[in-house]
Formats: structure tokens, C-alpha cells, sequence
């Protein structure tokens, strides 16, 4: 049996190709990735992320509990509604999840975790809560949206209240609020600007409709991909997994490591990674034909590494990747291709932001 | 369902063949194969002048989601490739019996096209997969 969203209905009837995504039905493209692709970079497009579970975190120990479960710390955490994005780490420094925590108040949280892996992450939450004054709740009443582009939030906004208006006012950047019925906030996967929104479901149909109604396009999975590979941004289960420490993920920012008194989940394990040192996830990037894909190996003068995510750059014209190889690679590396070894490029995981190349 | 004209020959590989006269058949991947590989990125032709035999990997399609062989349909020589596809690969998704060919084969035996599946036949075998 096969998850569905509330958008899902809106999803078939503009002709979307629906995917199995772990379990949820989903759409891949609704014709063309690459137009989508374009529209997020070019204009506004958006995409049905209701799968994602939304997790409140409540109680008087709330702020304790999540400096204990997550490598970075909420208590960076000052004004209300900014945003972290962090690690939810194992004993063995192995990374369980990546999530974004909204900050209310200090007995007031809300996650946003993975819809691929959320049993696994119900159940990390509910074991780590063990002595702890929280309640923990998962809010699937909701559905998600996250409109994204240069043009997204001009477009967005035609369908807020005026007090939603107001509330969005000259918001930053990893923030969000609570605007009557949705919630909204300047966060995303695709390096440019724009909003997620979380909508009550029996909502969800109208408010998909009027965006589309405001020109907002429609956006599958595959874009999403392309997408928030070219920003950079980590794929969970795909560049990091319950193996692979943050610091060989590219994810070393966000471990905070004072103060040194605070205990955090995976913290021992941690330090003696960063004592030993460990691989680290690199950008590549080849501008001959071809497609560098997940998998593919990687050689280096030091030993062997991998690609974790490779694609075809919609907005650069060629392949990148992100690769977890040994620290101390050099400028290039060979990747087998089709049974021909290939000299790619080295660069920062990094590709796009905000429409521009960032090479 | 898929367009699938019935004025043209398919391998079960998924290749359509278009005879041009003079023995020469022009080559292409049909409607449903451009959409199970998605938005195509890159197109790798064989060279004009190459022998091929049947069932030679010559090609590579390669869309976002993966790269993906195409095989001669019939032997022959290649005779002419599609170079509008270097820098518009997409024409592969959007007129795949059209301006999306990829490449002319002269037959080394016409009758060969004979052997290959007419659309009924290639109907059938795309539903048995």
C-alpha cells in the first residue's frame, strides 16, 4: 500500500508522472524535469513536500532535550521562529537524520525530519526523550508546500491575508511563523529564495490551485533533485547515511562544539573521528558529455572515494557531483565512466545560488 | 497509449526503422522508450562511416535519469547522424519519429527490416514488459 498526500488528486489530473518515493506516491516531473528545473531558477515553481514529517517538540525541557539530540545547538537559538538545520546523530557518530528545528520558545519547538526515513526517526526521538520533561507529537494534519524562485514570494503572497502579509514583512532568511492557519517560513532545497508552507490538508487543494492560478509551476521529485544538487545541499541516504560521519558529509558546520560540557548523542564518537580525521564530500565537476551518477567510483592519488549524487546541471550544461573522498584529494580526480577512466574537476560542493553559477 | 505509427519497424530494443529508398533506412527511438529514460541531455552518435551488425551498441542516449544504449536495428553502414542533436538533444523527447532520428543506416540486406517488428508486434511487446 502506497502513501498518498492531499495534493495528490491535483498531482494526476495535470499529468503528472507519479513515482513510488519510499512508500509515498509521488510525482517525478509533470512533463518536463528540466522546464521545472528552469521555472524554480528562472521564475517560481513548487513542489507538494507534504511527505516530510512535522514533529512538535513541547515541554519544560524542551531546549535540553534537543541539545542532547542534535549535534548543533538550539541554544543559538535566540528569536522566535529562526531556524537551525542539523544532525540527529547514533553513538557511533553516524548520522540518523537531517532536520530543520524551528524555535518558538525555549519549551516550543517544531521538526521538520525526512518522510523516507520517518519510523526509524519517531522512534530515535521517542528513545532519546527517555528522562526528559517533553512531549513529542507529529502533526500529518498538515500538508506542505515549498514555492521556490526569484519571483516565488512576489507570487506567494497574492494569496496571503493581510495579516499574513504582515507577519512575512521583511522576514529573514531560516525563519518562520505562524500566520493564522498556515505556517509559513523563508526555508528551502534549491538554493533559492522562497517559502515552505504548511497548510491544514483540507486546505491543501485550494491553496495548490491558486498558486497555480498565480503561475506557479508545478514541480516533481526529479527537479527537486537537480535542484538542491546544484545548491549543494546533502541528500539523506544518499550523501550521508547512519555510517557516514557529518564531517565526511560536508555537515562539519553544523556541529557545535561548545561548549564542551554539553553532551550530545554521537559527541564521544565524534571527537575521536575529528582526532583521526576522515574522508571528506567534495563538488565535481565535468564539462565533457556524460553523466556523472551515484556510485560511480572515484580515484584520487590518495585512495579510492565515491560519487554520492551525480546529475546533469540544468542551469551550468554539464554533469556535477558530490564525492566522498580521502581529505587530502587534489584539484582533480578520476571517475570510471562507461569503462573509460575520466578526469574530473574538484571544487566546493557548491554549484548554484540563487540563478548564478557559483564556480 | 504511446504513439507508435504503423508505417515503421521496431526492434524490441525499442529502436524504430524508417525505410528512405535506396536501401537506406533512417533509425530512432520510439514515443514510449524517450519517456521511460525522461528529459534527454546528451546524445552520443556513431561515426558516418561506421560498420555496424545487428545488435551493436552504436549510441548512447543519456537523459537525467540515466544513460541508456541504443542498438543497430539491421547491419549496415552508417551513412548519416542527426547533428541537430548535439546541441538539442531534446528533440529526442519531443519529436522522437521526427526531428529526433538519430541516424541512417545503409542495410547491407534490405530484407533484414522484414524480420523486425511491425507496431502491433511492438505494441504487444512493450505491454508483456
Amino acid at each position: 500500500m502506497s502513501s498518498t498526500t492531499a495534493l495528490h488528486a491535483k498531482h494526476l489530473e495535470a499529468g503528472a508522472k507519479m513515482v513510488d518515493f519510499f512508500g509515498w506516491d509521488m510525482p517525478i516531473n509533470y512533463g518536463s524535469q528540466i522546464e521545472e528545473h528552469h521555472a524554480v531558477r528562472q521564475d517560481a515553481g513548487m513542489f507538494d513536500v507534504s511527505h516530510m514529517t512535522i514533529v512538535d517538540v513541547k515541554g519544560a525541557q524542551a531546549k535540553a532535550y534537543l541539545q542532547y539530540l542534535l549535534a548543533n545547538d538550539v541554544a543559538k537559538l535566540k528569536d522566535k521562529g529562526k531556524a537551525l538545520y542539523s544532525g540527529m546523530l547514533n553513538e557511533e557518530g553516524g548520522v540518523v537524520d537531517d532536520l530543520i528545528v524551528y524555535h518558538f520558545d525555549e519549551t516550543n519547538y517544531r521538526l521538520v525530519v525526512n518522510s523516507a526515513t520517518r519510523e526509524k526517526d519517531m522512534n530515535w526521538l521517542m528513545s532519546k526523550a527517555e528522562g526528559f520533561d517533553v512531549t513529542i507529537t507529529e502533526r500529518p494534519e498538515f500538508a506542505m508546500i515549498a514555492v521556490q524562485g526569484p519571483n516565488a514570494k512576489e507570487k506567494a503572497a497574492t494569496l496571503f491575508s493581510a495579516a499574513q502579509k504582515e507577519a512575512v514583512a521583511g522576514m529573514k532568511p531560516f525563519f518562520g511563523v505562524q500566520a493564522e492557519d498556515l505556517f509559513i517560513a523563508t526555508t528551502g532545497y534549491t538554493g533559492e529564495a522562497g517559502y515552505e508552507i504548511m497548510v491544514p490538508a483540507e486546505q491543501a487543494e485550494s491553496f495548490w490551485q491558486a498558486l497555480l492560478d498565480a503561475g506557479v509551476k508545478p514541480c516533481g521529485l526529479g527537479a527537486r533533485d537537480t535542484l538542491r544538487l546544484e545548491a549543494g545541499m546533502n541528500l539523506y541516504g544518499q550523501d550521508m547515511d547512519e555510517t557516514v560521519s557529518p564531517l565526511a558529509a560536508n555537515m562539519g558546520w553544523t556541529i557545535t562544539w561548545e561548549p564542551a560540557e554539553r553532551d550530545f548523542v554521537g559527541r564521544k564518537a565524534l571527537e575521536a573521528q575529528r582526532e583521526a580525521g576522515t574522508d571528506k564530500l567534495v563538488g565535481l565537476v565535468m564539462t565533457e558529455k556524460g553523466v556523472l551518477r551515484h556510485g560511480l567510483k572515484v580515484k584520487t592519488e590518495s585512495g579510492e572515494g565515491v560519487i554520492t549524487s551525480g546529475t546533469f546541471s540544468p542551469t551550468l550544461g554539464h554533469s556535477i557531483a558530490m564525492a566522498r573522498v580521502p581529505s587530502d584529494v587534489g584539484e582533480t580526480v578520476e571517475v570510471e565512466m562507461r569503462k573509460k577512466w575520466v578526469t574530473v574537476k574538484v571544487v566546493k560542493p557548491s554549484f548554484v545560488r540563487n540563478g548564478k553559477s557559483v564556480l | 497509449m504511446s504513439n507508435i505509427p504503423t508505417d515503421l519497424r521496431y526492434a524490441a530494443t525499442h529502436e524504430w526503422v524508417r525505410p528512405e529508398g535506396d536501401g537506406v533506412f533512417t533509425v530512432g527511438i520510439s514515443e514510449h522508450a524517450q519517456g521511460l529514460l525522461g528529459d534527454m541531455v546528451f546524445v552520443d552518435l556513431p561515426d558516418v562511416g561506421d560498420a555496424v551488425s545487428t545488435g551493436d551498441d552504436v549510441c548512447v542516449a543519456e537523459s537525467v535519469k540515466a544513460a541508456s544504449d541504443v542498438y543497430a536495428p539491421i547491419s549496415g553502414e552508417i551513412v548519416a547522424i542527426n547533428e541537430d542533436l548535439e546541441d538539442s538533444p531534446e528533440l529526442v523527447n519531443s519529436d522522437p519519429y521526427g526531428d529526433g532520428w538519430l541516424f541512417k543506416i545503409k542495410a547491407d540486406d534490405a530484407a533484414e527490416v522484414e524480420g523486425l517488428l511491425d507496431a502491433e508486434g511492438y505494441e504487444n511487446s512493450i505491454d508483456e514488459e
